[in-house]
């Protein structure tokens, strides 16, 4: 008995780790490489993983001295800043919507929120590229400010739905009864209510608007614009020469920073698509 | 003081019909009870005329005028919720205010109000308090003091007392009581458990399936019921019910007595019960048994008197009385009350 | 309204007149708030796909972007006589197939795992969501440098252990080409999108699995039931319908992504690791042949629609 749990445990935290190390190895060779030199990292028999020569800082500087890289921060930052605030004015209003007002198919549209979400930019960047070079916005940022709602707004309209559906519904009666109408309600109680989902929403917005490529690398062609996913691809190969250690720098300082702040959020994640799931429809209260 | 009016009153969600035409007036200044098995309707009842809900068919008055299409905010009633809905994120004193600040009351008088409802509810100490730091019972007297604080013209109770401990509930129940008559405020209570219904009410109203069965006093309840349904509904024990032809005979337990303590002067009735268990109660003993013969074999309560319980034996056949005057006949195809039948 | 004038002797206080208007009005609010993201994704994705139907359907170009001239499917089928046109839907069929089967495994595998607590879980999380959290063209530039022709530490730990080099199983050269084959390539784009995939499934079933009571397996564990018996009757049968949800969900990440693509393989030994977002894009940006571009892209929305339709149904059946 008392081995069987411990063939268990070892099963389990042998499993475990297995994820773990599939999950974060490319993440850890990044952050190896970034500060490797160039003698240490180009030399085949050496080992990969060890630091045979002391690590070094100078390929960190490389990026942020002398590539286009902070510009492309700034640039991802810039479109972030803003892509949050149209996402919260669009997505804040629908997903409260949809949660109480919009009957029982609002409440439940949560999959079909999500399904828009997931339609591929790769389906619809070809005429956007038209209408963004229509309205002459291509090979500026501002075409993406436009573009990226399309990603975020039903992201996060389906993460604030499942927020606003977990306020009990009778603290908003309570404050209808004590004299709000509904959008006194709306401001008063669901909102400062929902503060931790809105949060979470600027961001998963933020980290979204980071995430694309499709779009950035289509619509924007100009360094000086280019993002963050868009630019690091293409802006730091020099002919044919590729500078892994200030790509895996640049890689790493966004990616693993994102990647805590979405792990932090974990539960809120799985709690979205807990509120799914309809269940046979509730039965009409007594 | 008000008067609530409904006319009509039906609600139905899709197939289902909640509540199938209502009509209930209430007394000025009343305590009115709602009682009801689940999903009888009366919390549906309830949301119609607290404007929770839009009726399909009838009307709600207040006064006489109809507040039908008006919004909750508009209609001047005060709710307080099962899980008494306390606004998480603002302190006992905000949320005693939440009402008056929507009536765009000036600050100063906000105070006095607030300081007055926590007053005649003793919470005054509570208020800078979050109602996550508040026991049940404390939450409960937020939520009343939220709801008196702007002098509604009708109060809704709705299952205030069945989220408290059962010490706490008696307590509860008769500082609600209090709060009543101490403001005079017309008064629905809408609750499962008929004890309290009966107990609290200065009417009750029965409900069932989404119709009301009867309107009275919890005397008139108890003593005259209207149906097999409020009889077997209303009174602990319930009233005992038998078959008898095309008509079913009712008495209450606390009625019948073994034919040996039975004065021998009463015009009674007479039964033969099978007695299968007597039960102590400390003030008084339960017996269950079984109507023999030509009741055919229905369960029998009978509350016995300490004294007269040496007369009955589990296992043994004996003969009960009641007297005539507090049999209670109901027709058996309608379950409604019928005169008297012969037995 | 006034009410009793017995409470507590208090003056009435003064009531301003409740004035009734639209704010009150769930459905007219609802709507309201509903209405600019409506708008907005209306105009943003279903117009540009209505767009992309009139393009397919002309001869645009980049330099002559206007929809000038119905050409019929005159695009669609010089699409399909495309070598390169039919590697890619080859390949996107295959790879989005042997990509789900993989991530089925480990998402019902991952989700035992997530299911209990244990010390360390949120760092566990925070490890675990790494591959969908990173920007995907930044995790594409790592898999690159992972999968160097020269500089692999995967090879590298392979020659390590004897697996590569001359005279051995893998060998005889000292690397693996694994951008650079058409098989390698593929089962490595494969591997990528498992990856990058296998947190979102996780998450998306493990709302399920939390929701299954304890009771189930406590009972199970009284009865004697090994841990196969138990994942196979109590477990799976739980989610399936979640993990459904989860399967086609990725059918539409994977299948509609190009960036893995666009910065590994690049389509390339030739064409044979060529997906179809991807050639569209060489085709419509690149080449400059928006309506042909139009027209591959269109390729996608046959198997998206049907994803989505069969999630739509999966998650909405239970409501009758």
């Amino acid at each position: 008995m008392r081995m069987t749990g411990l063939f268990r445990s070892i099963g389990f935290y042998t499993g475990l780790l297995l994820f773990c190390v599939f999950a974060i190895f490319p993440a850890v060779w990044m952050l190896i490489t970034a500060f490797k030199s160039n003698t240490d990292l180009y030399n085949p028999t050496n080992n990969p993983f060890l630091f045979n020569l002391p690590p070094t800082l100078s390929h960190i500087e490389f990026l942020f001295a002398q590539t286009n890289y902070p510009i492309f921060l700034w640039n991802s930052f810039l479109i972030g800043i803003i892509v949050v605030a149209i996402t919260l004015l669009l997505a804040v209003p629908a997903a409260y919507s949809l949660a109480r007002l919009m009957g029982h198919w609002g409440e439940h549209s949560s999959i079909a929120i999500f399904l828009v979400y997931l339609i591929p930019p790769t389906l619809l960047f070809i005429p956007l590229y038209e209408i963004v070079t229509e309205l002459g916005l291509a090979n500026s940022i501002w075409s993406l400010v436009l573009v990226y709602p399309t990603i975020t707004v039903p992201f996060c309209t389906w993460l604030l739905l499942s927020f606003f559906r977990s306020i009990p519904r009778d603290v908003e009666e309570a404050a209808l009864t004590d004299g709000w109408s509904r959008v006194g309600v709306f401001f008063r109680v669901a909102l400062p209510l929902a503060l931790p989902g809105i949060t979470t929403c600027v961001v998963f917005a933020f980290a979204l608007s980071l995430s694309d490529y499709i779009y950035a690398a289509v619509f924007v062609s100009a360094t000086a614009s280019r993002t963050v996913s868009a630019g690091v691809p293409t802006e730091l190969i020099r002919g044919d020469i590729y500078y892994w250690q200030e790509l895996m720098a640049a890689t790493a300082f966004v990616g693993i920073p994102l990647a805590v702040v979405y792990g932090l959020l974990f539960d809120w994640l799985v709690k979205g698509f807990q509120v799914e799931l309809p269940r046979r429809a509730a039965a009409p209260p007594a | 003081m008000a008067i609530l009016e409904v006319r009509g009153l039906a609600k139905h969600f899709g197939d289902f019909k909640a509540l199938k035409g209502i009509d209930l007036t209430t007394m000025e200044g009343e305590f009115l009870t709602i009682v009801g098995p689940s999903g009888c309707g009366k919390t549906t009842l309830m949301r119609l005329i607290a404007g929770l809900e839009k009726p399909t068919a009838g009307d709600v008055l207040l006064n006489g005028k109809p507040i039908t299409p008006l919004p909750p905010r508009a209609r001047n009633i005060a709710m307080v919720f099962q899980s008494y809905a306390l606004y998480p994120h603002m302190s006992v004193a905000d949320n005693i205010a939440f009402p008056l600040k929507a009536r765009g009351i000036a600050k100063a008088e906000q105070e006095r109000l607030i300081h007055w409802a926590a007053g005649i509810l003793r919470i005054e100490p509570l208020l800078q308090r979050r109602p996550a730091r508040l026991s049940g019972g404390e939450k409960q007297k937020v939520a009343l003091a939220r709801a008196i604080v702007r002098k509604p013209s009708l109060f809704i109770f709705d299952e205030p007392l069945s989220s408290l401990d059962a010490q706490v509930r008696a307590v509860a129940r008769a500082e609600l009581r209090q709060l009543h008559d101490r403001t005079g405020i017309t008064t629905v209570y809408v609750t499962h458990d008929q004890v309290e219904a009966v107990g609290l009410g200065d009417r009750v109203a029965v409900m069932q399936s989404g119709t009301l069965r009867q309107l009275g006093s919890p005397q008139q309840l108890y003593n005259e019921p209207e149906s097999t349904f409020v009889a077997g509904f209303i009174g602990t024990p319930p009233m005992n019910l038998l078959e008898h032809g095309g008509t079913i005979v009712g008495f209450r337990p606390e009625h019948a007595l073994p034919r040996a303590a039975a004065p021998k002067s009463a015009d009674v009735a007479a039964f033969s019960v099978r007695i299968k268990r007597i039960e102590f109660l400390g003030a008084e003993w339960l017996a269950y048994g079984s109507a023999d013969g030509q009741f055919g074999n229905v369960n029998v309560l009978c509350r016995l008197r300490p004294e007269t319980v040496g007369k009955v034996k589990a296992g043994e056949v004996q003969e009960f009385v009641v007297a005539r005057h507090n049999l209670r006949f109901f027709s058996k195809a309608t379950g409604m009350r019928a005169g008297p039948s012969p037995i | 309204m006034k009410s009793g004038g017995r409470a507590g002797g208090q003056k009435e206080p003064p009531q301003a007149p409740v004035r009734i208007g639209l704010a009150d009005r769930d459905g007219a609010v609802g709507t309201i708030m509903l209405a600019p993201a409506i708008i907005y994704v209306i105009g943003l994705v279903a117009l540009p796909f209505f767009l992309a139907v009139a393009l397919s359907l002309s001869d645009a170009t980049v330099g002559n972007p206007g929809i000038h001239h119905f050409v019929g499917l005159g695009n669609f089928v010089s699409a399909v006589h495309d070598a390169a046109f039919q590697f890619a839907l080859r390949n996107s069929v295959i790879v989005t197939a042997a990509t789900l089967v993989l991530l089925t495994i480990l998402t019902i595998l991952q989700v035992e795992l997530l299911a209990r607590d244990f010390p360390g879980k949120k760092l566990a999380e925070i490890l675990l969501i790494l591959p969908w959290a990173m920007p995907v063209a930044l995790a594409a530039v790592g898999w690159l440098w992972l999968l160097d022709s020269e500089f692999s530490p995967i090879d590298w730990i392979l020659r390590a252990v004897g697996l590569l080099g001359p005279g051995t199983v893998l060998g005889p050269a000292n690397n693996l080409f694994y951008l650079g084959r058409e098989w390698l390539g593929l089962g490595a784009i494969v591997v990528i999108n498992v990856w990058r995939t296998l947190p979102l499934s996780t998450i998306i079933v493990l709302a399920g699995r939390t929701a299954i009571p304890d009771e189930l397996y406590e009972q199970a564990a009284l009865d004697g039931a090994g841990y196969f018996r138990v994942l196979f009757q109590i477990t799976l049968p739980a989610l399936a319908v979640l993990l459904i949800v989860a399967i086609l969900f990725t059918v539409l990440v994977i299948f509609g992504d190009m960036t893995v693509v666009a910065l590994t393989t690049r389509g390339g030994p030739g064409y044979t690791t060529q997906i179809l977002p991807y050639w569209a894009y060489l085709k419509g940006i690149q080449g400059g042949e928006l309506s042909e571009g139009a027209a591959v892209a269109l390729f996608l929305f046959p198997v998206l629609l049907a994803a989505a339709v069969l999630v739509l149904r999966m998650a909405y059946r239970r409501e009758e």
